[in-house]
């Protein structure tokens, strides 16, 4: 089913298009330390894709080759059938690629409006001198981003915090912020690193809504990265399982919950 | 038309609007440029004037044509104070149906029972979360036809055979009005005075929720009489964030909106209603004590982090409107240095204060509901806010009482609003007739009659007594509560616990003493304010329970009870009910113990057995009592507590057996 490159049909009725991304055979070291080896998977339009494992499995290393922040010394990325080059991570968000941060990367000192508001930077065309000016372009140009955050604002349900600095907020909403940034730049595919770390059951919840009505609503793809097993399993139509940089799994949750090797991975084995 | 645009515009209006229909084609005859509805969205107040709102409604009315609605089906409305929700309710009136809002925060076991109860056909929800209700309530109970929600997000995967965006009805709808115009106005018309307007349904302490008809007589009605009590004007400007199932949201939001034409505000989400309030700033506006309370403890806590300057000024500005702001507002006289200081204030604290809280516009409000402290409505009305008090219930389409202007006090609830009698029988109960009083309650003859008598007196369930100075209705306790001690005087518990909650120190009181010889008390501490206070004074503690039985906590609510006393033996009436001896308990009353209802009502009844060795120890004279309490944890879990409770006897005020004047 999954090698038809028409794409397939999830559980619950979703079309999944053709492929968006495609990681050929890659491979990353740093030194002597080979974070991933000679990986391989593909992402779908439309779909939820996550890449879990273990502590130090290469996750994170993964994200950021996808992200352009790391370049991988063998293998390819292809994106949009075309065999993407090195690229600085400004360029790659251009291409429509947005993420969120393990450990919140916002500007505590500036309000969540204007945090989202950063996320439309690329959209952002006048330059120093008109901004300065504001009257005019600039200000035709800061009502239409305006609109577009306002409805991801009310879309993640930050009204009440709009003004509010970002300092101030708890862990789960700053979180929450993050999503709202990267959904702001309107991406085509979202890169969510542990959307749902360090969260209480009820702030897992609402964010496994979220991330479910944005692939619902603005038919984002999403690729994330998560090591709480349960919220994976819901989540998401299919998911690749690392272990030690290696890729021991990659299929449908009910498939990979199946597989021998991830069993092991997470359980552990004993060697006799 | 002629003549209903002429009597429109005379006082006896009421005869020719003989419904909400009616007064929103007079107000869009006469004013349809007028702001109607505002609702913030995406960080915007937009705006419709009473042309576009009727517009509006007129489309969801011709939707709800094309549903198939017949006259008399009931429309269940679910959902947060939003324009789609109020426009709802009009258009099922126009369609002949009756609009019942519910409780948006009811899970799906309450309403199904109210949804099984009116046999509501169709149901218009606000969201995602209320369709899923419903959907759960249809497993079981297959009456709902169709299903209508105003907020799209994440119905994309719904099964759309029984269900539509009320945009879709509404763009159906006019697309098709050729056929169903004329159907429309044949309905419109053959509206009557006393057709049912809404029904509402009542929480209810006690058993199952009663829904409260309502007639188009009993809302006009009600809505003329208060807003002409009031002298509200189409120049009002309220902020609607009550539940919209709540009788005073109708009737402000809707009944007296419309009869003024005043314009309806609805917050952006509720949690950015003190923002919103802050940006309408209403002129006429109503709040439960609640909302007072918290905006009165966050400008104090704020105070005390301003700088030395600014708190020196709020503190001696305030305390010069404690003493004459009040009989500013009231109309008394008043020295001319006073005023003149009094300006001076406005100028330096009241009116940035004012502005602050939301309040600068502020022309009449009321709180209702509970009884409100003394020391915040003091607070509010010396700043000049005109907040006043009524007293009202579903069953009356709101008004019993309300304060006149100028005579307005923290411990009445009002004279008799207009066109409403009152009279207390032998038990002390409230009774009142007034052309608000309720059709019936819906399908349940046996209440009806229990509640209203044949000739329209209704039975409120309040014990109470018309102050003979004054004509003011002061309220003692719920009727079934008010018992009598051993030598037959009154016992009103609920009196004497609201005035020993009104210190801050004190989260919850039960008092006891029905058919004894005298008055004792159970006492919870407010952990965050003596928490605080302990703080401040290097007073340590290691639990709520240490902190509880803490000597100098001890000393402090001893005080507050010594007052307390003070203040009821000054009442002739309840002067046995002062509080001889108290214990303040190791644990906090909690619903998950049984001991209070989930709207943090005492069950007065279970902490009488639950704690029955406390209260023997209490009359039998012991100075302290060693109990183990049972507790339940949230996760559900049983455990025990054991104490050693210290017994505080509290000096009372002697009282002259025969009813002498004190002084």
């Amino acid at each position: 089913m999954l090698d038809n490159s028409e794409g397939y049909v999830t559980e619950d009725g979703r079309q999944i298009g053709g492929v968006v991304m495609e990681m050929k055979n890659i491979t990353l070291r740093f030194g002597g330390v080979v974070a991933i080896k000679d990986i391989s998977f593909d992402i779908r339009e439309g779909e939820i894709r996550a890449i879990i494992g273990p502590n130090g499995a290469g996750k994170s290393s993964m994200l950021n080759v996808i992200s352009g922040f790391y370049v991988p010394q063998e293998g390819e990325v292809w994106f949009h059938g075309s065999k993407r080059p090195p690229m600085r991570p400004y360029e790659v968000a251009q291409q429509g690629i947005a993420r969120t941060f393990q450990n919140i990367a916002l500007f505590e000192g500036m309000s969540v409006l204007d945090n989202v508001m950063t996320g439309r930077l690329s959209f952002m065309k006048t330059n120093m001198f008109q901004q300065a000016w504001w009257k005019g372009k600039a200000e035709a140009e800061e009502t239409e981003n305006r609109e577009a955050v306002e409805k991801i604002i009310d879309f993640l349900e930050v009204q009440h915090i709009r003004k509010t600095p970002v300092s101030r907020l708890p862990y789960g909403l700053k979180k929450r912020v993050e999503l709202a940034r990267a959904l702001a730049a309107e991406p085509k595919l979202l890169l969510l690193d542990e959307p749902m770390a360090g969260m209480n059951v009820e702030e897992k919840e609402d964010m496994s809504r979220f991330i479910l009505d944005v692939n619902d609503e603005f038919g984002t793809t999403i690729a994330l990265i998560e090591h709480d097993m349960g919220v994976v399993m819901d989540l998401s139509d299919r998911v690749v399982v690392m272990d030690y940089g290696k890729k021991i799994g990659d299929g449908t949750p009910d498939e990979v919950r199946n597989n021998q090797e991830v069993i092991d991975a997470y359980l552990g084995v004993s060697h006799d | 038309m002629g003549r209903r645009e002429r009597l429109a515009q005379t006082q006896s209006g009421a005869e020719g609007m003989q419904s909400l229909p009616a007064l929103l084609h007079r107000n869009v005859t006469q004013f349809g440029d007028a702001p109607a509805y505002r609702e913030k969205e995406f960080g915007i107040w937009q705006c419709w004037s009473w042309a576009e709102a009727a517009k509006e409604i007129r489309a969801i009315a011709l939707g709800f044509l094309e549903l198939g609605v017949e006259k008399g089906d009931h429309i269940a409305v679910i959902g947060r104070n939003r324009p789609a929700h109020y426009w709802s309710m009009v258009a099922a009136q126009m369609v002949g149906a009756v609009p019942v809002p519910l409780y948006q925060d009811s899970v799906a076991e309450e309403m199904a029972y109210v949804l099984e109860h009116c046999g509501a056909k169709y149901v218009v929800c606000g969201d995602q979360e209320q369709v899923d209700k419903v959907i759960e309530i249809q497993e079981n109970l297959h009456q709902v036809k169709h299903i209508l929600y105003t907020d799209k997000r994440g119905m994309r995967k719904y099964d759309h055979s029984q269900m539509n965006a009320l945009d879709d009805i509404m763009a159906e709808g006019s697309a098709g009005h050729a056929r169903f115009d004329a159907e429309l106005d044949k309905r419109i018309a053959a509206i009557t005075y006393d057709d049912t307007c809404v029904m509402l349904y009542t929480s209810g302490t006690t058993g199952k929720p009663k829904g409260v008809v309502l007639s188009n007589r009993n809302v006009i009605e009600s809505a003329k009489n208060s807003a002409e009590f009031d002298h509200l004007t189409r120049n009002e400007d309220i902020l609607s964030y009550l539940p919209m199932a709540w009788v005073g949201d109708f009737i402000f939001s809707i009944g007296q909106a419309y009869w003024c034409g005043f314009c309806v505000n609805c917050p952006e989400s509720a949690d950015t209603m003190m923002t919103d309030l802050r940006e309408i700033g209403p002129t006429y506006f109503f709040a439960p004590p609640r909302v007072f309370e918290t905006q009165l403890t966050n400008v104090m806590i704020r105070m005390e982090d301003a700088g030395k300057l600014k708190q020196r000024m709020f503190h001696h500005f305030m305390a010069h409107a404690k003493k004459v702001g009040g009989l500013l507002l009231d109309g008394k006289p008043v020295g001319f240095g006073d005023k003149l200081k009094y300006a001076l204030g406005n100028l330096l604290v009241y009116g940035p204060l004012k502005d602050t809280l939301g309040y600068g516009r502020f022309r009449v409000g009321y709180t209702a509901g509970e009884a409100i402290g003394p020391e915040i409505f003091d607070f509010y009305r010396s700043l000049g806010i005109n907040l006043k008090q009524l007293y009202g219930q579903t069953e009356a389409t709101v008004f019993i009482t309300v304060q006149p202007d100028g005579e307005v006090r923290a411990d009445t609830v009002g004279v008799p609003a207009p066109d409403v009698e009152l009279k207390i029988d032998d038990k002390g109960e409230i009774h009142y007739r007034s052309p608000g009083v309720f059709v019936e309650y819906y399908n349940n003859p046996d209440s009806t009659a229990s509640t209203k008598d044949a000739e329209g007196w209704v039975a409120t369930g309040d014990a109470g007594f018309i102050e003979e100075t004054s004509g003011h209705l002061r309220i003692i306790d719920r009727a079934k509560d008010v018992g009598k001690m051993a030598d037959g005087s009154m016992f009103a518990p609920k009196y004497v616990e609201n005035k020993l909650k009104f210190y801050p120190d004190i989260l919850e009181v039960v008092l006891f003493g029905n058919g004894k010889d005298r008055c004792v008390a159970f006492i919870n501490i407010d952990l965050t304010a003596v928490g605080n206070w302990a703080e401040r004074n290097n007073v340590a503690y290691a639990s709520y329970q240490e902190l509880a039985g803490h000597p100098r906590v001890l000393e402090t609510i001893r005080g507050h009870v010594e007052e307390v006393n003070k203040s009821v033996a000054a009442d002739e009436m309840l002067s046995g009910c002062q509080v001889h001896r108290f214990v303040v308990l190791h644990k906090e009353l909690d619903a998950d113990d049984g001991e209070m209802t989930r709207t943090r009502k005492v069950r007065r009844g279970f902490v009488e057995d639950k704690f029955h060795d406390i209260i023997a120890a209490l009359y039998d004279g012991s100075e302290s009592v060693s109990t183990t309490t049972e507790v339940t944890y949230e996760d559900g879990r049983k455990g025990s507590i054991s104490a050693t409770l210290e017994i505080v006897d509290a000096p009372v005020v002697p009282v002259a057996q025969h009813k002498v004047a004190a002084e």
